[in-house]
């Protein structure tokens, strides 16, 4: 039922045939098996930018496709779908959005090597172990033509060997988004490998200087370009999301097909069929409000932020159930390290801490109605 | 301008004139709500001037054949008289079973003349319609139905009883489902009858609910004599016409109104009952946290519903999907019906009896305990999915 034009289509296509040979499941497994720092693999994600998935979120002059959120969500459902890892969200999201709505120097230095995969850009934003936005301890005092900056960040998803941190710190009352190099010396940098693999990394900051043009966009409009970058990322991790509940579900009812007990499939016991159609159902509601936000965003529409809130805490919710159905179902081979479903388990639990669980943005949405 | 707005301008000029004025809010009982038929009784002058104005434009049915009491118009166009409608807050004219279940079943399956017979009737508020499916021992496995129909040249005799007949005591006509063919096997020996309740041998008695309403009705059939000619399709292919009706229900009910729209409430009585601490957030953080859970359902499923809309009127069949759209519809409106009883607490129970009567929160809420069950249980609707979407093999 999902509603794609042609190019949609074709680009959906193309995403699943590229991540389903290029970039599989086993390519996670290499990466976890050999231990490799960095979490993704350069070759990969140059290879994903030559298909012009980094590209997409950034503006012509640029270096840019703007084929916009829509198309973004599909390609990284695709990634959901087969556990690709790569800097997509860190650099071709987040740090892509900020620099573009931003609307500072940096985008036209930076885009084109973001867009051609020869830039990993982290956005540090986090600083204890739930994502909280509201409550940046970081501060930029300022001090002649620039700001010293002072920060202790977590989980800063690529931030481990990335070529520019984008760092979130308070300002007074206003937020500062600052463009660092990750090789000062005031910068201790600290690899964090998560429960997927991918690393992610504790930075602590101590009075760095930075100058006034190291900042991406005036203090008094950062507020407005931090919200819609975290709104890009959200709309994007919950169709990442997507891809994993829609992938381990599919496993598990074929699944369901093959394994026999008391001589017959167990595809057959109404117990199962009810929970996995349940499940299924939950899944396409999800992803029609999924599409709804992204297109939102497209078109800058008013709702954009709330659709984007509810899509991201939807996601979450619906994604947890279908892991862990996923493994109920397939049983104690579901437990085995063998079979990719744990995997795909803890890519979620990543993916849903990770700019906001479905709490944080349930909070949003009832204050928003005067609850 | 293109046509399509200035189909819009005209619309507006025209609901403008003569939607009245008294008719431009939401219903707020089942009183509000015109079903038309022989005995009708307007509630308001207003009501019948409103009905008899958009019956002679074709709009009780605007995408209905003109031939047939409709005004012929595009799925853009009726999307838009619909758009205009709500715009002005215009209560709907007519609500039927005929519009809703009978006419669609007749255009696809009925002859020219049971057509011309039949659906202007049905766009003027002429004749109401009931539905005879259900029967006390064939619920869920409908089609085990026993009402008979026995050959008699010309004509059926009818005998059995039909349950959960919603309005069949104040309905003109039935359309039920027969079994004519008693050699054939269960889902082939059913037809598919259109038959005046007022023939001799009719007989219908209302089911009290726990809501306190009485919709439904047992409907009983002594050797009612039924016409050769009011068979709809072929003898024995009245299933097909059932499914195909039922399927269509599926998604009427899903994307009704009155089954969906109703949160606005919620969230007042919530603050008003409970109130909020001194964070601005309610003072009930578990109650806080269920209501939480149910507005992102309810975001998550509007814009499902939305998505389902515009694939259907690209000319997509929704089949088997609209099993889901009725599961999650219903599902989600037991949980809001439930919690706008929970958020007004003692409030919500207590009071003069009028306050729980019909069209209250509570009765609301009894109410929607049916949603699951009518048209097609829950677990029937899962089943359907397990084996029409999922493909999963089924026992036998």
């Amino acid at each position: 039922m999902e509603l794609l034009n042609s190019e949609e289509t074709l680009l959906k296509e193309s995403a699943a045939g590229f991540m389903s040979e290029n970039a599989p499941v086993q390519a996670l497994r290499d990466i976890r098996d050999q231990k490799q720092e960095l979490g993704f693999n350069k070759e990969l994600h140059k290879t994903l930018a030559d298909m012009g998935w980094f590209a997409m979120l950034l503006p012509e002059e640029a270096g840019g496709y703007d084929f916009g959120h829509r198309a973004a969500g599909l390609v990284a459902e695709e990634m959901g779908r087969n556990l690709t890892a790569s800097p997509f969200l860190s650099t071709a999201v987040l740090s892509s959005i900020a620099l573009r709505q931003s609307g500072g120097d940096q985008l036209a230095e930076w885009g084109p090597k973001i867009a051609a995969g020869d830039a990993v850009i982290a956005f540090a934003i986090d600083e204890g172990a739930k994502h909280s936005p509201s409550r940046i301890k970081a501060t930029a005092e300022p001090e002649g033509n620039g700001f010293i900056l002072n920060a202790k960040k977590r989980a800063v998803f690529d931030g481990f060997n990335a070529d520019r941190l984008i760092v979130v710190a308070k300002s007074g009352e206003n937020t500062g988004l600052f463009f660092v190099d990750p090789n000062a010396a005031e910068i201790e940098i600290e690899r964090n490998a998560m429960l997927d693999s991918r690393n992610a990394a504790n930075i602590q900051i101590t009075n760095l200087h930075l100058d006034g043009k190291d900042m991406l966009c005036p203090l008094e409009k950062g507020a407005e370009v931090l919200e819609a970058t975290l709104r890009s990322g959200r709309a994007i991790a919950a169709s990442e999301q997507l891809g994993v509940a829609r992938e381990v579900t599919e496993r598990t009812t074929q699944y369901l097909m093959e394994r026999k007990q008391f001589g017959i499939q167990i595809g057959m016991f109404q117990a199962l069929q009810h929970r996995l159609a349940d499940l299924y159902c939950r899944i396409e509601e999800t992803a029609s409000l999924i599409s709804t936000a992204l297109k939102a965003i497209d078109a800058t529409a008013d709702n954009a932020e709330e659709l984007t809130r509810a899509a991201k805490a939807k996601a979450a919710k619906v994604t947890r159930v279908a892991t862990e159905e996923a493994v109920q179902m397939h049983g104690g081979i579901g437990m085995t390290d063998e079979v990719d479903i744990g995997l795909f388990m803890k890519r979620d639990r990543v993916l849903t801490e990770m700019l906001g669980d479905s709490a944080h943005h349930i909070d949003f949405l009832l204050r928003k109605r005067g609850l | 301008m293109t046509s399509l707005d200035e189909f819009r301008m005209e619309t507006r000029a025209w609901l403008e004139e003569n939607c009245p004025q008294e008719l431009r809010r939401s219903f707020t009982t089942e009183d509000d709500i015109c079903w038309g038929g022989r005995n009708w009784t307007f509630k308001s002058e207003a009501q019948k001037q409103w009905l008899e104005r958009m019956a002679a434009r074709g709009w009780t049915v605007p995408s209905w054949p003109k031939e047939y009491g409709g005004a012929g118009l595009n799925g853009d166009e009726a999307k838009v008289l619909k758009e205009e409608m709500k715009r002005i807050n215009a209560i709907s004219p007519l609500e039927s079973l005929g519009m809703w279940m009978l006419g669609p079943a007749l255009l696809k399956y009925g002859t020219h003349e049971q057509k011309l017979e039949h659906l202007p009737k049905i766009a003027r508020g002429e004749i109401r319609w009931c539905q005879g499916y259900s029967e006390p021992g064939s619920g869920s496995d409908l089609a085990s139905l026993q009402t008979k129909g026995v050959d008699m040249g010309d004509h059926f005799l009818v005998s059995g009883q039909k349950i959960w007949t919603s309005y069949a005591d104040q309905s003109d006509w039935i359309f039920a489902l027969v079994r004519t063919e008693p050699e054939a096997s269960k889902h082939k020996g059913i037809s598919f009858l259109l038959f005046d309740m007022n023939s001799e041998g009719v007989t219908t008695k209302p089911i009290p609910l726990i809501s306190g309403n009485s919709p439904f009705c047992e409907t009983f059939f002594d050797e009612v004599k039924v016409p050769m000619e009011n068979i709809v399709d072929t003898r024995g292919n009245g299933w097909t016409i059932a499914k195909y009706l039922l399927t269509h229900e599926r998604e009427t009910v899903s994307s009704l109104d009155g089954i969906f729209g109703r949160a606005n409430g919620l969230y007042k009585t919530a603050a008003d009952a409970v109130g909020l601490d001194e964070t601005g957030r309610l003072d009930d953080p578990l109650l806080r946290a269920d209501i939480g859970d149910f507005l992102v359902d309810e975001m998550a499923l509007t814009a499902h519903l939305a998505v389902a809309n515009t694939y259907s009127r690209a000319g997509n069949q929704l089949g088997a999907r609209s099993a889901e759209l009725k599961y999650l519809g219903t599902e989600l409106n037991k949980r809001r019906q439930s919690l706008v009883v929970q958020s007004g607490g003692l409030e919500a129970l207590s009071g003069p009896e009028e306050k729980n009567g019909i069209g209250s929160e509570t009765a609301l809420w009894l109410r929607s305990k049916g949603n699951t069950i009518e048209g097609g249980t829950s677990e029937i609707m899962l089943s359907i999915i397990s084996k029409a979407v999922l493909r999963l093999p089924s026992l036998g």
